[in-house]
């Protein structure tokens, strides 16, 4: 209840918390952010010494005294050991490999727990999306942690609130605290498989030459035709399938491609352009040919290669259209 | 929102083997000497339920049904009622929890159940102490109770070595012992019991009893086991002299001796007379209500009765420790006390038709003599030069006790020779009786205790003398004077078995034993017989009066409050301050990240820094040099006092453009 009250009002929220989110760089927890509340076993641990308290009265057990507030004072180490798990704590946060809308987006996280002594048994939890993680950081090293966010639209997606708890050592208290540090995931449009643009009009005007087969870069394979060179079989393949292929070589003669927004039917709606578009950046990158997009104010001239789609999709990724 | 289980949530853990081994060598630590005292069934059958746990966890079977579980309960527990027909009292109470270890151990796959055990682990150390609370108990204790602390830890970290867990827990423990050490002294103390106790809670307790039959001293006096011990200030008496007065027995039925109706009487302290010793005296539970005190006690203990033939008695049995402090004198000032006519009477009463031969030695004393004091004096010459033994095991005797250990046997314990001769007093017509207590005790040259001991246990005569009051006569003493002078080690016949620790030949186990019992003692006085007396005493000396619970629970927040954060601040203190290298670095890359250049975590400094100078043209040579003083200071070997300051200068200096 209390948490839902929170989250309508984010500003007390932060108040609360003591930082505003997104928090760039490190992240420290500093003393103040490490809440710590007795888990039920240590409710259950409480009663246990109150048992231990009225038998010692009871039977003027001194021996049993001793035994009492030794596991009182157990208790009591137990609270600040737990607190000092997560408190002071360095959190960092690594690159997040781009993914398509519908995937899950893989946030890095690395814990540093300084060189005094090692933090077991920490566990991270993406609040929203539940994806967690239980960790040891070693003394002196960094511990990473790797929450599966699911993506649901292109363009940023800002990692949101993480929770860090621990109930090391003795499981009697649960410490916790919270952390959404400035990390985001480029997300793509979700990629809608459809056939490159055919040769229409406009393709005829350039924007898609006759694409001719080469052998310098390998584009795929094709059916053994009788006239193939028997260095072109792909044999490893030919073992596994027991059909008769040929690998299929684009040369510098192939062709160049334009993606372009308005290639696209007038009735689309512009999410749906752009999953087409990423699609063809996709299929247009798999067949090796050069290719350019086009979008409205934007234009990326052909290439092709691994950061050329990338710069194509995020462009997809983050197009805003007017 | 999808809500997974919670990975860090005892109740979703599953134990392991590791868990299941170190859980059942704690509980078998725990266990291990309540099994001197279970019946040898349940021993077994407990052991056998770990066994099953672990065969269960080793082969991966199923734990048996919660009906099987129920079923094997249902039996043990029939087997404890038959065995004890109780379940309630404190041994069958005990042994229960043991077996409920044992079944909790069988139903256990989380670590929460797990967990529960570990307690019942903890719950398990307090029933040891029970029946034992010596040093030795404590220390094994203290072992159950690092291994139990390690296993919960390793609940929390099923990833970590063992090693670590151990160290964990000897830090945590270390960290306990201030707060528990604070609760321990100033925990408003409660002087228990707070409800009635089972029928058998001290059934353990040796001592005294309030008859004297033949064999029962000579059984007490082949225990080692701790009677009292008494410190005096100033002067100690000699051995002969220290007589320790317990309880006086008037009846005789012709073969054991009873105290019969205790009477109370006022009591009026001592002033003067001879041999006056003040002392105090820590009493070994008994339950009874029995004092010991040097011969004739000149003042009262605190909260103690007095009866009319000079004993001593606390208000309820002596259940737990205690100690009271008095003055004792061994030879008062002024006339002997009259008697009343009814105890004279009674100290002449004798069971009609036993012990004929002794009667007629009695009657020929008499005659012989003139005055009461004089058939005392000849009775102890008869014994003196009968050629008598003292032995530990003694002859059986039949109906006419007293007879046939004059007469035919000649050999006895000291409860022979007293119960003989007050027979031939009363016999002879002076009254006498029977006093039972202990005679010596045992001095130690570390802190100059004495140690009273079971063993010290000792029968003797008192008769009544007119115009002299009553008067202490040892026969035994008198048949067999080494056992007052030198003990009873001495007086017995080489040959026949002592108490170990009374064994001439081994002295160097004895001096290892003084330092062991002045360390006991101090255990004693100041862990076990702390109680809520010692308590307020301690707060005088903290400077506060009139102690109530009050003032101790302000003063005890005060101080486990101050503790938490002095342990906080330990906790943090190598996290705060960082080496100044690292705080240095610390502090230049926040000025470049302020700039926009973020070191990412996989980032090494040499990497950081060149992009570092690639981004801000215009401080590249002073971003290089630092980041070269850095990398030498932290990797190489040129860490030195200057180059240290040098790199902070640097950093401070540092503008970027």
């Amino acid at each position: 209840m209390i948490g839902a009250l929170l989250e309508r009002h984010p500003r007390f929220a932060n108040r609360l918390y003591g930082f505003t989110p997104p928090e760039h760089g490190t992240v420290v927890l500093v003393h103040r952010r490490v809440y710590i509340v007795p888990a039920r076993l240590g409710w259950l641990f409480a009663a246990t010494l109150g048992i231990l308290l009225i038998g010692s009265i009871n039977y003027a057990l001194s021996l049993g005294f001793a035994l009492t507030f030794l596991l009182a004072g157990l208790g009591l180490a137990g609270m600040v050991h737990t607190a000092r798990n997560l408190a002071r704590m360095a959190i960092s946060v690594g690159r997040a490999e781009p993914v398509f809308a519908g995937e899950s987006a893989q946030f890095r996280l690395y814990l540093d727990g300084g060189p005094g002594f090692d933090r077991p048994a920490i566990l991270a939890r993406h609040l929203a999306a539940g994806s967690q993680l239980v960790v040891d950081v070693p003394a002196g090293g960094l511990a990473e942690v790797v929450l599966a966010v699911p993506a649901a639209r292109r363009g940023w997606l800002p990692l949101g609130r993480v929770m860090l708890e621990t109930r090391f050592p003795l499981g009697l208290f649960r410490a916790w605290s919270y952390i959404e540090p400035a990390a985001r995931c480029l997300v793509y449009p979700r990629p809608e498989r459809s056939a490159l643009p055919p040769p229409s009009a406009e393709a005829a005007a350039g924007a898609l030459r006759t694409q001719t087969t080469g052998n310098d870069d390998f584009a795929g394979l094709r059916g053994y035709q009788a006239s193939d060179s028997p260095r072109h079989v792909a044999w490893k393949a030919v073992a596994r399938s027991d059909v008769m292929l040929t690998k299929q070589f684009t040369g510098e003669a192939a062709a160049e491609l334009w993606l372009d927004w308005r290639l696209l039917p007038a009735g689309m709606g512009p999410e749906q352009r752009l999953s087409r578009l990423a699609g063809w950046v996709l299929a247009a990158e798999r067949t090796g040919a050069h290719y350019g997009l086009r979008l409205p104010g934007l234009e990326i001239a052909p290439r092709r290669g691994d950061s050329h789609s990338a710069a194509c999709l995020q462009a997809l990724a983050l197009y805003q259209p007017s | 929102m999808t809500q997974a289980a919670h990975p860090l949530a005892p109740e979703v853990r599953l134990v392991d083997t590791r868990d299941l081994a170190w859980l059942i060598g704690s509980l078998l630590i725990v266990i291990a000497p309540h099994t001197l005292r279970a019946p040898w069934w349940l021993t077994v059958l407990t052991l056998c339920l770990f066994g099953w746990r672990l065969y269960c966890t080793l082969n991966r079977a199923p734990l048996p049904s919660r009906w099987l579980v129920i079923g094997i309960a249902a039996v043990a527990m029939l087997g404890i009622w038959i065995e004890y027909r109780t379940l309630f009292g404190r041994q069958p109470g005990i042994i229960l929890l043991m077996l409920f270890a044992g079944l909790k151990l069988l139903e256990t796959r989380s670590h929460r159940d797990a967990a529960v055990a570990a307690f019942l682990g903890y719950f398990l150390i307090i029933t040891n102490f029970l029946y034992t609370q010596s040093m030795l108990t404590a220390i094994v204790m203290c072992g159950a109770l690092y291994t139990i602390t390690a296993t919960l830890i390793g609940f929390s970290a099923p990833q970590r070595p063992a090693r670590a867990n151990l160290r964990t827990a000897a830090l945590l423990l270390a960290h306990a012992v201030p707060a528990a050490l604070a609760l321990f002294f100033l925990f408003p103390r409660v002087q228990g019991p707070l409800w009635g106790l089972p029928q058998d809670a001290y059934s353990g307790l040796t001592g005294l009893s309030d008859s004297m039959s033949p064999g029962n001293l000579s059984r007490l006096a082949q225990s080692d086991a701790i009677a009292f011990r008494a410190e005096f200030e100033g002067d100690t008496p000699p051995q002969p002299l220290r007589y320790w007065r317990g309880p006086v027995m008037w009846d005789f039925d012709g073969r054991s001796w009873s105290t019969g109706p205790t009477l109370l009487a006022d009591f009026t302290p001592l002033e003067g007379g001879r041999g006056r010793y003040r002392y105090g005296v820590v009493l070994e539970a008994h339950n009874r209500n029995w004092l010991f005190a040097l011969e004739t006690a000149a003042t009262l203990p605190e909260r103690a009765r007095y009866t009319a033939d000079g004993q001593l008695l606390a208000r309820s049995p002596v259940r737990a420790r205690m100690r009271y402090d008095l003055v004792s004198v061994i030879a008062p000032a002024g006339p002997g006390s009259d008697e009343e006519p009814a105890a004279l009477r009674r100290a002449l009463r004798r069971p009609p038709g036993f012990n004929a031969r002794t009667v007629a030695l009695a009657e020929k004393l008499r005659a012989a003599s003139s005055s009461d004091a004089e058939v005392v004096t000849r009775a102890i010459a008869l014994l003196r030069e009968g050629g008598y033994a003292y032995t530990l095991e003694p002859p059986l005797l039949g109906a006419d006790s007293v007879d046939e250990f004059l007469f035919d046997t000649r050999a006895g314990f000291c409860e022979h020779f007293s119960s003989a001769f007050v027979f031939m007093m009363r016999a002879a017509g002076v009254p006498a009786r029977v006093v039972t207590g202990y005679q010596g005790g045992e001095l130690n040259p570390v802190d100059q205790i004495i140690t009273v001991r079971q063993s010290d246990a000792h029968a003797w005569a008192e008769v009544f003398l007119r115009g002299r009051g009553w008067v202490r006569v040892d026969p035994t003493a008198a048949a067999v004077p080494g056992r007052i002078q030198s003990g009873l080690a001495r007086a017995l016949p080489a040959g026949e078995a002592l108490p170990l620790m009374m064994r001439p030949q081994l002295e160097w186990l004895r001096a290892v034993r003084f330092r062991w019992d002045a360390l006991a003692h101090k255990w004693n006085v100041w862990v076990l017989g702390y109680n809520p007396e010692r308590q307020r005493d301690l707060m005088l000396l903290l400077g506060i009066r009139d102690a109530d619970w009050r003032s101790l629970t302000a003063t005890l927040f005060t101080i486990l409050g101050v503790m938490t954060l002095v342990l906080l601040a330990w906790s943090l203190r190598q996290l705060v301050r960082p080496d100044p290298v690292q705080r240095a670095w610390g502090a230049f890359c926040r000025k470049l990240a302020a700039r926009g250049v973020e070191r990412v975590p996989h980032e090494g400094p040499r990497d950081y820094s060149v992009r570092a100078a690639r981004a801000l043209p215009g401080s590249r040579r002073a971003i290089l040099r630092i980041a070269w003083l850095y990398i030498g200071l932290r990797y190489g070997s040129q860490a030195s006092a200057p180059a240290v300051a040098r790199l902070r200068r640097l950093v401070r200096q540092l503008r970027l453009t």
